[in-house]
């Protein structure tokens, strides 16, 4: 059993401090709002810190799963065994990758949030739980804690949508909540098959997929059961046909819950199928990964027409990203080095890059109190910072050599390119249309004449603007110099089930 | 062996009941409060007398009545529900009541019928223990004599009981015609002598048993007294019902499905698993339409009993060492979905008391008026429905993964599907709670002392109960071995 390393606790830290601050912010009086964002200000510091630093003390090239911790929970009682749920977290190359991408957004997050003023304590209590949730699942090493702190991700979306959202915020909420937990009973249903079939009475992780990997749970068990872990997580995900959440939720949800959601939470699906999909049951994967791909490169293509045909700033950003996931779903489904490695690459790089998108979008929307593309023109004379900052955004969005978005992409097509050709060519043509809904944005908004209704627009404020600037050069890190994130992947990708190098 | 000491504390309980009824005729100018700390006394004494018994070897009474860790479980549940009860109904008592003695001393009879039921191992015993605790509820429900609702909630629930009580009995003659024997050994041992195969008597009696028990367990479709008694009954009640009355219920159940029936498990299983998809289904889908909060209530417990019959369905279908884990997760469900419901009645009678309001209307805006109240009903829905961090996520996910032992996967999933339905109601009234506006001039107030603390204790128990389960599981674990080792002999024969 692995034993727990002192790097360990940076990980029980960076998972209790979000929990923390959302007790602490219970004592704060409501109407002291200035008390509370300060707290969740600091606090998003010292995640982003803690973040960049499971980053970088990630070794490439070592053991998978790194800065192990382990509290055992309960045992021996009832059907469990030995270890039967322990508090165990980890991560291995990805889950380092997603804890960056979850620092960096949440932190930007915070700061977005800092102009909140309506029952700013109650949406940070909220924010919070829902990061640890973020944290919590990317952590755990365990089946039990890893399905806790996925539904502990979704939950907090119902209020924060509700009470601090815009447009049919209601119905957006309900229907995001529904269809979420609704995949959650998928992923139950599988839990309660894996752990059963497996006959260990253990939740541990690794010792599931090693009952995956060793053929302990059987082929016609994996196939059948595999579906119900794709379908769940990829609810989550934003799987074509699936993914009509996200465009209401995203239309709804406050700025920096958009920024969240679409940044970090939907990535949670692919998390999820990475590791209970593609690691417990690397045979039924195999199987079923011709169809993921067919569904992710509909939904590809599905989004990025769809947005293509929008005329509201949100839904374009929504159905944009559900044809960026399609990519990730593309990658995955490719089953080789190249392709899992953009999956990854893209998941980090659609996280900030939308997260700057919609921190945009809500810093335009709060003043104009519309996002209908055509009552916009030529914004970039009164808000030239904000313009550069979308141009930036939309054009990883595209693909452009320098930022994220040209790393991941070119991954996902050549993986795509080695097993399965023609889906690749289906892809670009997606990037392609992508291409098109950009700059469709940027001549109709950005440019021509100045609509005199928008004299008055204020440009990003200096909080605004120092979380674009950290989103940016996220963006760029990883566009100029993609060294370091494609060697913490490698050896993780390589050790996956199923996956070819 | 006839040892007298075995029931100490339901010898405290009776002559508590007693107690309050002489103190109310010898003083009756005290104040109807006063009788409500009264009998809060008497069932702490109650409890801490059981839990002197914690941990003791098994004691038997004549076979009759066993004393084990699994009785020690469910005396201890009662002892619980029966003081929450008494403190909530203190003050909603004496705003509504002249008399109020009857109404203590039958809240802690009930109370000690239950604890004698889950001691029974014998069918009359059972019976008579069951029909204690059923009339005392009888009475209780129509308790608010001015209130239209109440007595017909009462007349309901008595036609209904009276019958699915004949049905119990007829279920227990057949069974004694048959095996000569009303012990639940004695049961099992003729039932075995058979020597198998499925004959009409032993089948029409198990089945009439199973409808019996549905009935006390409200399971569909023997649950149609539940909304109304539910609705009816003065809310402290209505709070006892949920809780004490359903686990008493099940341990009525258990006694008898691992012991008594264990050996004819083929012949009852199935249609237990059929009832226990009905009711969760059944619970969950009539519960979506409720306007009335005790009416949501009602139908949300029905979908949990579905969810409790999962386990001892896997008791029928399982091995001997899935039936005990079934039965450990299935306390360990009970424990926390009982620890639930009282934090969310803590809070409703708070807010009733104040507003004499029980729609599910009435609780819009209470997020801005009375937020602590908000907060423990959503932790207690939440629990209800599944989520982290409360009870019923990992007393639930237990649950169903025990049942999941017992190759009843269809039903662990369909009872994950019914969870998720059942998000969506409760969801529909956490939107009144924080998604409206208060009526307008109603301000923040503070929450009641009394019923204030009891919340939060309560929600402190559903917090620890979700986040470590530990140790409670291992004392349920314990009180289901004590089951399985009383019913030993019947679960060696199990095919």
């Amino acid at each position: 059993m692995a034993e727990t390393d002192a790097q360990g606790y940076v990980l029980l830290t960076a998972l209790a401090l979000p929990l923390l601050a959302a007790l602490a912010l219970l004592a704060v009086p409501g109407e002291r709002r200035m008390a509370a964002r300060r707290l969740s200000a600091v606090v998003g510091a010292v995640l982003l810190g803690l973040s960049i630093y499971v980053f970088l003390a990630y070794r490439a090239g070592g053991e998978v799963l790194q800065m192990q911790l382990r509290w055992p929970w309960i045992e021996h009682v009832g059907f469990l065994g030995e270890n039967g749920i322990a508090l165990r977290l980890g991560v291995d190359g990805i889950s380092a990758l997603m804890t960056l991408l979850t620092g960096v957004v949440a932190f930007a997050g915070t700061l977005v949030a800092w102009k909140l003023e309506y029952r700013a304590k109650d949406f940070f209590i909220l924010f919070w739980v829902l990061i640890a949730g973020v944290y919590g699942t990317f952590f755990s090493l365990d089946l039990f804690f890893f399905f806790f702190f996925y539904e502990l991700a979704v939950v907090p979306l119902y209020l924060l949508i509700g009470i601090w959202g815009s447009t049919r915020k209601e119905y957006g909420a309900m229907k995001l909540t529904l269809m979420l937990v609704g995949g959650s009973v998928g992923i139950w249903i599988g839990v309660f098959a894996v752990v059963h079939e497996a006959g260990l009475g253990t939740f541990d992780l690794p010792a599931l997929w090693e009952a995956g990997r060793s053929g302990a749970l059987s082929p016609e068990f994996q196939k059948v059961i595999f579906p119900f872990f794709a379908v769940g997580c990829g609810v989550l995900a934003g799987l074509w046909p699936l993914h009509t959440w996200s465009p209401d939720g995203h239309m709804s949800a406050p700025t920096s819950v958009s920024m969240v959601h679409a940044g970090v939470l939907m990535k949670l699906g692919a998390f999820g199928i990475i590791r209970l999909g593609i690691q417990i049951l690397p045979e039924g994967a195999a199987f079923w990964m011709p169809a993921l791909l067919v569904l992710g490169t509909i939904g590809a293509l599905y989004g990025a027409i769809a947005a293509l045909t929008q005329r509201d700033f949100k839904l374009i950003s929504g159905y944009s990203s559900v044809s960026h996931m399609g990519y990730v779903l593309i990658g995955l489904a490719t089953l080789n080095e190249i392709g899992v490695s953009g999956a990854a690459l893209q998941m980090f790089s659609h996280g900030v890059m939308t997260a700057l998108v919609f921190l945009l979008i809500g810093a335009l929307y709060d003043q104009a109190h519309t996002r209908d593309l055509r009552d916009f023109g030529g914004v970039a004379r009164v808000m030239p910072l904000w313009v550069v900052a979308y141009v930036a955004a939309g054009l990883a969005n595209v693909g452009l050599p320098g930022l994220s978005g040209f790393t991941a992409e070119f991954h996902i097509f050549v993986g795509t390119f080695r097993t399965y050709p023609i889906f690749g060519g289906l892809a670009i043509l997606a990037a392609a249309i992508a291409a098109a809904y950009m700059l469709r944005m940027f001549a109709t908004v950005f440019f021509g004449p100045l609509n005199p209704r928008w004299r008055e627009l204020r440009d990003l404020s200096p909080i605004e603007m120092a979380a674009a600037v950290l989103l940016i050069a996220s963006m760029l890190v990883m566009g100029l110099w993609w060294a370091p994130f494609t060697d913490r992947l490698a050896e993780t990708v390589l050790n996956l089930p199923g996956v070819t190098g | 062996m006839r040892d007298f000491t075995l029931f100490i504390p339901e010898y405290i309980a009776a002559g508590a009941a007693v107690g309050v009824l002489a103190l109310e005729l010898a003083l009756p100018r005290l104040r109807k409060d006063a009788l409500a700390w009264a009998t809060a006394a008497g069932a702490a004494a109650w409890l801490i007398a059981a839990l002197f018994y914690v941990g003791d070897s098994p004691g038997d009474f004549e076979g009759l009545l066993r004393t084990d860790a699994f009785t020690a479980y469910f005396r201890i549940l009662a002892a619980g529900a029966v003081l929450a009860t008494a403190l909530f109904s203190a003050r909603y008592l004496r705003d509504r009541t002249r008399a109020a003695g009857e109404y203590y001393g039958l809240l802690l009879m009930a109370g000690t019928g239950m604890s004698l039921l889950a001691a029974a191992r014998e069918l009359l015993t059972a019976y008579v223990a069951l029909e204690l605790l059923s009339f005392s509820l009888y009475v209780l429900v129509g308790y608010l004599k001015r209130d239209a609702r109440s007595n017909e909630a009462s007349l309901k629930y008595i036609l209904l009981g009276a019958f699915s009580s004949a049905m119990l009995l007829y279920g227990i003659s057949l069974l004694y015609g048959l095996t000569g024997s009303t012990t639940y050994a004695g049961v099992a041992e003729g039932l075995a002598a058979r020597g198998g195969g499925t004959d009409l008597a032993a089948l029409a009696g198990i089945m009439l048993i199973v409808a019996g028990v549905g009935f006390k367990v409200s399971a569909a479709p023997f649950h149609m007294w539940a909304p109304d008694a539910y609705q009816g009954a003065p809310l402290p009640i209505t709070a006892f019902l949920a809780t004490a009355s359903k686990a008493a219920g099940f341990a009525l159940i258990l006694r008898l499905f691992t012991e008594a029936l264990a050996v004819d498990a083929p012949e009852w299983r199935a249609a237990i698993a059929a009832l226990a998809a009905i009711t969760m289904t059944a619970g969950n889908l009539l519960a979506i339409q409720q306007t009335n909060l005790k009416r949501l209530i009602a139908y949300s417990s029905i979908g949990q009993a579905g969810y409790m019959l999962v386990a001892v369905a896997a008791i029928g279908y399982g091995d001997a060492a899935a039936a005990e884990n079934a039965s450990s997760a299935l306390l360990l469900h009970i424990a926390g979905y009982t620890v639930s419901t009282l934090a969310l009645f803590a809070a409703l009678v708070a807010h009733y008391n104040r507003t004499g309001d029980e729609s599910i209307e009435g609780l819009r805006g209470l997020s801005a008026t009375q937020p602590f109240l908000a907060l423990v009903i959503s932790a207690s829905l939440f629990s209800f429905a599944g989520l982290p961090f409360f009870a019923g996520f990992a007393t639930k996910l237990l649950l169903f993964q025990a049942g999941t032992g017992a190759g009843l996967l269809w039903l662990a999933g369909l009872g994950a599907a019914n969870s998720f339905v059942s998000l969506y109601y409760y969801l529909m009234v956490m939107r009144r709670m924080y998604l409206f506006d208060p009526p307008i001039g109603q301000t923040r107030v503070r929450p009641p002392a009394l019923l204030g603390a009891m919340a939060g204790l309560l929600l402190l128990g559903v917090l620890f109960i979700g986040v470590y389960p530990g140790p409670v599981f291992e004392a349920t674990d314990g009180a289901a071995a004590a089951l399985f080792e009383a019913g030993a002999a019947a679960v060696a024969r199990l095919p």
